[in-house]
């Protein structure tokens, strides 16, 4: 799957819309993942996942922190997620069917909180966009 | 047997009292055919698909999922009895009309987003869990009678 020209000019209108608020946005996503995907949690089992966890939004913030990089480096995603791309394959050994879990929670959480952003057009290119950062980081698999 | 608690259903119900069918239909449709344009493969004779504004514009998309999402409705009153409430339409996605049901799992995705920008910060964590099981459960209900 390819990102047109025009998927990555609406991608990157979501995050600078978005700006600094990316980070909310990352630990609003996880939380709704750990409540929609209760599986999900057993990657965490040494964090605190309750309600308001101060582990849940500082990992929110990591994972908003890659998302906007990856947008910044939008023309290169393989190298600009190199390194963590490695960490899932050697470490973190997350099953690929979970990046669709977090993909699609951090749609809702645009579409909650910024519903006249995710117009049809935007909301296909930010879905392909998240698949794309899925394949980059579970690609060294095996 | 599907279990629902009572905060489940009081989540459904108040949700669903204040969704517009046809619009909500509409949308969730036509999204689906913009965001996975590969499920137009199933409305060859829709007429005019060939860009965002012609596929939410087209009279039949939004007939199409007006009737879907009423249906949804049917199941929203029956939701004890999903396998029952679905079974003829299992069986005429797989004999007549050959739908992979994968499909029914991202329209209910769909549907979802849609409801998520539509409720927005009611639409809580909680909201989302109990919708994302219903979809869920309304497409594992429409797969059962597949062979």
């Amino acid at each position: 799957m390819v990102l047109s020209a025009a998927d990555k000019s609406n991608v990157k209108g979501v995050f600078a819309k978005i700006g600094g608020q990316a980070e909310e946005y990352g630990a609003d996503a996880l939380e709704r993942m750990f409540v929609t995907y209760p599986q999900t949690k057993t990657y965490f089992p040494h964090f605190d996942l309750g309600k308001g966890s101060a582990q849940v939004k500082g990992h929110g913030k990591k994972v908003a922190a890659a998302l906007v990089e990856a947008v910044n480096n939008i023309d290169d995603l393989a190298g600009a997620l190199s390194k963590l791309s490695d960490l899932h394959a050697q470490k973190l050994r997350v099953d690929p069917v979970n990046f669709k879990l977090l993909g699609q929670c951090f749609l809702v959480v645009v579409a909650t909180r910024n519903p006249s952003l995710l117009t049809p057009e935007v909301h296909a290119s930010l879905d392909k966009f998240l698949c794309a950062v899925g394949t980059v980081l579970t690609a060294k698999y095996r | 047997m599907v279990h629902w608690s009572a905060e489940e259903k009081q989540l459904i119900t108040s949700v669903w009292a204040k969704v517009n069918v046809e619009e909500c239909g509409a949308e969730a449709l036509a999204r689906l055919l913009i965001v996975y344009p590969w499920t137009q493969r199933f409305f060859s004779d829709f007429g005019n698909l060939s860009s965002p504004t012609a596929i939410i514009g087209n009279p039949k998309v939004r007939a199409h999922g007006k009737k879907v999402l009423t249906s949804f409705g049917e199941a929203i009153k029956n939701l004890d009895n999903l396998k029952g409430t679905y079974s003829k339409l299992s069986e005429l996605h797989c004999d007549k009309l050959h739908v992979d049901p994968e499909n029914f799992r991202l329209l209910g995705d769909i549907l979802v987003i849609v409801l998520a920008a539509h409720f927005t910060k009611d639409f809580t964590p909680a909201c989302q869990a109990t919708w994302q099981k219903l979809v869920g459960l309304v497409a594992h209900a429409l797969a059962r009678k597949y062979h």
